[in-house]
């Protein structure tokens, strides 16, 4: 133990002094994550804003032809300007992308308004183009919302009542977009959780064998009268402790950066009190163990630093895909995902971020199989840090 | 008291030692030389029990390197080959990291590396970060760090490379420093008049076998070369290729 107690100590002293290790676990970890979070953040409220109250401009040809179409879109936020010359030069302009979509009216529309038959008019867009569509859409929009008002106008007229036209009242509530955008993001969150604990120890678990041996320090270290449990658990110990601090940190700057965060125009409320902050925590501890002894399993098959450091940024994906898969197929929570480390810190989580209910009997089966598993490969460790081939 | 009675050792299809056997005695030098790929890191690995051995047996003091690896150690110094050090720890926390794994009381350890570092002439850089040490300062603390712990049986695998003539001749001192002092000292080169000048005894090794295991004296005598060089040359000679 006391042995043991020794390796710790010294590995937190001369990690405490590595530049790399601290950037790693005291900036990258912590940091990388809130400012990615707010940049998709603001990504998000930006489109959002973008389909309701964006002022578009609408190139239109013929704008003479029909002044009284031409206010009516203006009040719909829609901005007219002067198009092309002809049809011919309005197409071109659309196939080129130097315009989104041009609306073209002919001489005879007035004439065809007062004859009552329909009056032709010509909206140029690509519907291919998905960027181009959305000011298109707003257009065809308008257009069709200015025909149903003018054939209200006309039944008036005639002493029917207009909404003979509307025998269906299509009340659409549309629940994907708030709850889609915020699993998403959820998602995301947990995952920089996860990601920020293993960055805080990956130099370490580098560092217990790989780095060891290319320093030259490692055949020392094993020339001396103890054992190599003891100095493996001592190794094991410092990077989770470094994993702890990181995750630590990445959980109070994500605290702190929500309350920056406009999540309600995205109608997102997240509940990220204090109280779920220490929960997460909790929550996520017994991974620590688990990455800690995941980064230095693989770290100890790589001949070099350099080697290891490719395969530990493997390491880092991995745990994302199980949330990745959960959340695109927005699967709840189930006992059966409970014995899958990170999958199941992930799904917690969401739980408490979205103020549902926590199932207790999930969170206990959360944290015995992640502990389950880190001793697990913690011992796999142990075992292969005996063998000879060690020193490479 | 290092014994080492026909040990093996193979890697793979590679017989890196083919029986070796040999005694380092108590207050005595012992040179373990041979030429590169001889096989003398293998048998001082094995030594100091980072290897185990396919066939044979090793003590030190009687405790077996295989069975009882760990009071083997507790009674081992080792420098092994290409020893490196923290490079963000200073000369002294290196020296005192081992002390303290080596079980040194608290309140000694402080003195214990004090007074190594005074042996070994580590004063005016002990306590810079080592990052950036020549390679003779690095040579130093790993001594340093190797005695630290004041073992009876020392095992140096080729101390002496890389260092200048100074650090040389500081490294000489020191190892007959320790043999007056009745300790048990065992260590490699390739170089034969460095093992010439120290040596109570040398074993020749080439090929993974012994070739000759005497005296300076009787080694001049057995190859009938009086010219040491000349007697190395002969001596590996007698050990053939598989």
């Amino acid at each position: 133990m006391r042995t043991t107690i020794v390796v710790f100590l010294k590995e937190i002293l001369d990690n405490l002094r590595d530049r790399r290790t601290l950037a790693s676990a005291l900036i990258m970890g912590p940091i990388f994550g809130p400012v990615l979070f707010a940049f998709v953040i603001n990504l998000s409220i930006e489109r959002s804003l973008d389909d309701v109250e964006r002022t578009i401009s609408l190139p239109v040809i013929g704008q003479q032809h029909a002044p009284n179409l031409i206010r009516y879109l203006e009040s719909r936020n829609i901005e007219v300007v002067d198009g092309p010359t002809d049809t011919a030069a309005a197409i071109e302009a659309v196939k080129t992308g130097a315009s989104d979509v041009i609306l073209i009216i002919p001489e005879s529309f007035g004439e065809q308004l007062q004859d009552t038959v329909p009056a032709k008019l010509e909206l140029v867009s690509d519907r291919a183009n998905t960027d181009a569509e959305r000011d298109a859409r707003r257009a065809r929009g308008a257009l069709h919302a200015y025909s149903q008002e003018l054939a209200a106008v006309r039944l008036s007229a005639r002493g029917v009542n207009p909404l003979v036209l509307r025998p269906l009242n299509i009340d659409e509530v549309d629940v994907s977009t708030a709850s889609g955008r915020s699993a998403i993001l959820l998602g995301m969150m947990s995952y920089f959780f996860i990601f920020a604990a293993l960055m805080g120890g990956m130099y370490l678990a580098i560092d217990t064998t790989a780095g060891e041996r290319e320093r030259g320090s490692l055949e020392p270290l094993l020339c001396l009268p103890v054992t190599r449990n003891q100095l493996i658990l001592g190794k094991i110990a410092a990077t989770c402790l470094f994993m702890m601090l990181s995750l630590t940190l990445c959980l109070v700057s994500f605290f702190f950066a929500l309350k920056f965060m406009p999540l309600e125009q995205l109608g997102l409320s997240p509940n990220f009190s204090p109280g779920v902050v220490l929960a997460a925590l909790l929550l996520f501890v017994p991974f620590i163990l688990l990455g800690a002894a995941l980064m230095t399993l693989v770290a100890s098959f790589t001949k070099s630093y350099r080697e290891a450091q490719t395969w530990l940024s493997v390491v880092l994906v991995a745990p994302t895909l199980p949330i990745l898969i959960v959340s695109i197929l927005t699967l709840r929570p189930r006992f059966e995902f409970m014995f899958v480390p990170s999958l199941s810190q992930h799904l917690l989580l969401v739980d408490m971020v979205k103020n549902e209910p926590v199932n207790n009997l999930h969170v206990a089966i959360s944290v015995l199989s992640t502990l389950v598993f880190g001793a697990l490969l913690t011992w796999i460790c142990a075992r292969l840090y005996r063998r000879e081939g060690l020193l490479g | 008291m290092i014994r080492v009675a026909d040990v093996h050792k193979s890697f793979g299809a590679v017989r890196a030692v083919r029986g070796v056997s040999f005694d380092a005695p108590d207050g005595k030098i012992t040179g373990l030389l041979g030429p590169n790929g001889a096989g003398k890191s293998t048998t001082l690995r094995i030594l100091y029990t980072v290897l185990k051995p396919d066939a044979g047996t090793a003590s030190v003091d009687g405790a077996d390197v295989v069975t009882d690896g760990l009071n083997a150690r507790q009674r081992i110094g080792a420098l092994p080959h290409g020893s490196g050090l923290y490079p963000h720890l200073t000369a002294r926390e290196n020296v005192a990291y081992f002390a303290r794994l080596c079980g040194i009381d608290k309140g000694e350890i402080d003195d214990r590396v004090a007074e190594i570092l005074r042996l070994l002439e580590i004063g005016d850089f002990a306590d810079r970060r080592t990052k950036g040490f020549s390679q003779g300062q690095r040579t130093k603390v790993s001594l340093a760090r190797a005695l630290v712990h004041d073992p009876q049986n020392v095992i140096l695998d080729e101390p002496s490379n890389g260092l200048d003539v100074m650090a040389t001749r500081s490294l000489r001192n020191l190892i007959l420093k320790l043999k007056d002092t009745g300790r048990c000292v065992l260590f490699s080169s390739h170089v034969m008049q460095e093992v010439a000048a120290l040596c109570d005894d040398i074993c020749i090794i080439a090929n993974g076998q012994v070739a000759i295991d005497d005296s300076v004296d009787g080694i001049r005598r057995r190859t009938g070369c009086d010219d040491l060089e000349e007697a190395f040359v002969k001596a590996i000679h007698l050990v053939g290729p598989e």
